[in-house]
């Protein structure tokens, strides 16, 4: 199924599909190409494990990464928040020996099922890195346009200059960078750079964008940059983002999930999911608590 | 409290070596100036003066010198600092020696033979005179060949072991490639001459089969700098690429291959530059010829290597032009590793990619 969709042109029965299986009222839009506002996917994990051979790093978790909110992962370092992430987009399985048992599904569809294509997983759910990685060999128009060029979508330049100055819009960089889109992307700012990532994220249209880290690396005037970026970006897209920062948790994310894990070797998990405000105010948990109020981690 | 908040330092004692005080800057200089004087002037004084000795006594006492004068001023660390530093100046020198020396030799006397002939002309139908122009057209169509042979498989052999080889085909390929990096050269020229005996019969000698032989060199090396640089290709930015939901193939091609192409190249450079003055399998696969021959497919083709040894192993009866002749073959060949060389760092130097 995945396979065959293109993004947002997936078909109308599938879109009401998943509406029945999360129990909201089919709010289904025409499939037509990226425009603010339009809601996004959601994501859904059932008692997910992931491995690394025969080290297991995350044990048995469920949540639901909603559309249009800033999910935040959590928790200490090792508990195995950046690999459920990269599982989502089946980034996991990239790493040799890596395994994942349960079911990720996006708006109903398994992403993990047989005869799914992992490309076509990936063109729908993008990933902003904790280092920026922009391409060393290619311009910052070409970072930009990396996603349409790699796609062998054949697109006109006219187009491909109207997606790169709506992308670099989007990641708030245009008015930087406008004068020079053919200098190298390296010569950007680490701040720059990140962004200049998430743009070229954007560029393909995905409709989840999973962030690991994205400040992790940057100075606290780009992480506000960013973060404001995330919090206009959710408009349009599902976005979930593993943070060390609890504040960038507190101040950018809806939902927030606190991971742990019990000692070294042992797998990590889900403690709980709950929306920003009560993990951070009044967590189920102790060890939530324990977490979130700098007592432990 | 207040004490214990600011440890007090003011009763330990700084035990910094600051010496008593610094030589010069021109101490070392002056030194080894000093020592080569002294000596030269022992040595002349028994008349066993030569420069070699000059230069081996004259470090000896430069470093004991240095040692002692910088012991007195500076202190043990800085003198033994000094004299480390002498000895590995003095390594580096003797190292350098052989080269320089052989650089210097076949300048030496390649020179008188080089000549607006020698570059123009073939050997056919001359004694003693002629050129070697056949030898040098024929050492850059056969090295062509033989790249264009080795770099497509040597490079995609270097894909295949880092982005999809796994487990146990991987290691024994790795195990094969280090195997065949060492084979000796003239066994590479036997496998050509008995791969191309089957097809065409005994005593058959193509320009080709010389190549054929050489990409057996020449593959393994190939593969060897390949896959150094393509593991140097951070892993970010392959993963950046699927991220973009890219296809595994269009990430090598599209990414992969553009950030490591200065080091590939590099790497076939170097290659070349190993293969280019082989002459064993040339011997038993392109064969001797006085006559020029482009056609790699067609007929025996004359190579720089083969032209040396061939010019001293059988001189003719002008014996002093032809052993000039072989060693302007050798400049000739050792001018033409240099010139891939530097354009191996010229390409290095245009096309490298900052990787962080």
């Amino acid at each position: 199924m995945l396979g065959a969709a293109t993004k947002r042109s997936a078909p109308e029965e599938s879109k009401g599909e998943m509406a029945d299986s999360r129990g909201v009222t089919a709010t289904s839009t025409e499939p037509v190409t990226a425009v603010a506002g339009q809601p996004a996917k959601t994501i859904e994990a059932r008692d997910v494990s992931l491995f690394y051979g025969d080290f297991q790093a995350v044990e048995g978790v469920s949540m639901t990464i909603e559309p249009n909110k800033v999910t935040a992962l959590i928790g200490s370092s090792g508990c195995g928040k950046t690999t459920f992430l990269r599982s989502l987009n089946r980034m996991h399985e990239l790493t040799p020996g890596a395994r994942v048992e349960g079911g990720i599904t996006l708006d109903g569809e398994d992403v993990y099922a047989p005869g799914v294509d992992p490309v076509a997983v990936r063109r729908l759910i993008g990933m902003v890195f904790q280092q920026p990685n922009p391409f060393p060999t290619m311009s910052i128009y070409d970072n930009v346009a990396a996603g349409l060029n790699l796609n062998a979508k054949r697109v006109s330049k006219t187009q491909k200059d109207a997606v790169v100055e709506r992308s670099l819009r989007g990641a708030h960089l245009w008015d930087e960078v406008k004068d020079r889109l053919e200098k190298p992307g390296g010569s950007l700012s680490g701040g720059q750079q990140q962004r200049l990532c998430i743009a070229r994220a954007i560029a393909v249209e995905p409709e989840v964008l999973l962030m690991d880290e994205p400040c992790s690396a940057l100075d606290p005037v780009a992480t506000l940059a960013i973060e404001d970026l995330i919090g206009e970006l959710k408009s349009r897209y599902t976005i979930a983002i593993v943070t060390h920062n609890m504040q960038q948790a507190a101040r950018a994310s809806d939902v927030t999930a606190f991971f742990n894990i019990e000692g070294t070797g042992r797998p990590g998990h889900l403690v709980e999911v709950g929306p920003t405000q009560e993990i951070f105010t009044k967590p189920g948990k102790q060890e939530t608590e324990d977490y979130v109020s700098g007592r432990f981690g | 409290m207040e004490s214990a908040s600011h440890p007090v330092h003011a009763g330990s004692v700084l035990k910094l070596d600051r010496g008593t005080g610094s030589l010069p800057g021109w101490a070392t200089w002056a030194v080894l100036g000093g020592s080569a004087a002294v000596v030269a002037t022992i040595l002349l004084a028994t008349g066993a003066f030569t420069v070699a000795l000059t230069l081996v006594f004259g470090t000896m006492l430069s470093a004991i010198v240095l040692y002692a004068w910088s012991r007195a001023v500076e202190g043990p660390r800085r003198a033994m600092d000094r004299t480390m530093t002498l000895w590995i100046a003095a390594a580096f020198g003797l190292a350098m020696i052989p080269l320089f020396s052989l650089v210097f030799e076949v300048a030496k006397r390649g020179i008188p033979g080089l000549s607006a002939e020698f570059f123009t002309s073939d050997a056919r139908g001359v004694v003693g005179g002629g050129g070697a122009a056949h030898a040098i057209v024929g050492t850059l169509v056969i090295t062509a060949v033989a790249t264009v042979i080795s770099v497509p498989i040597g490079i995609m052999a270097a894909i295949y072991l880092n982005e999809y080889g796994t487990g146990r085909l991987r290691r024994a390929l790795t195990f094969f490639v280090d195997v065949m990096t060492g084979i000796p050269s003239i066994v590479a020229g036997l496998f050509a001459y008995a791969l191309f005996e089957l097809f065409f019969g005994p005593g058959i000698r193509l320009g080709v089969m010389g190549s054929v032989a050489l990409s057996v060199l020449m593959i393994p090396i190939v593969i060897r700098s390949a896959e150094e640089v393509l593991k140097i290709v951070p892993n970010h930015l392959r993963e950046a690429a699927y991220a973009l939901g890219t296809p595994k193939w269009k990430v090598i091609a599209r990414i992969v291959l553009p950030t490591a192409f200065a080091g590939l190249i590099t790497g076939v450079m170097i290659a070349i530059a190993r293969i280019v003055g082989e002459t064993a399998p040339l011997l038993v696969t392109t064969g001797v010829v006085d006559s020029m021959n482009t056609d790699p497919f067609n007929g025996r083709m004359q190579n720089l290597a083969v032209y040396a040894y061939n010019e001293y192993r059988s001189p003719g009866v002008m014996k002093q032009a032809s052993y000039d002749k072989a060693w302007a073959a050798a400049l000739t060949l050792i001018a033409i590793v240099m010139i891939l060389n530097v354009a191996a760092r010229l390409v290095y130097r245009r096309y490298k990619t900052e990787i962080r």
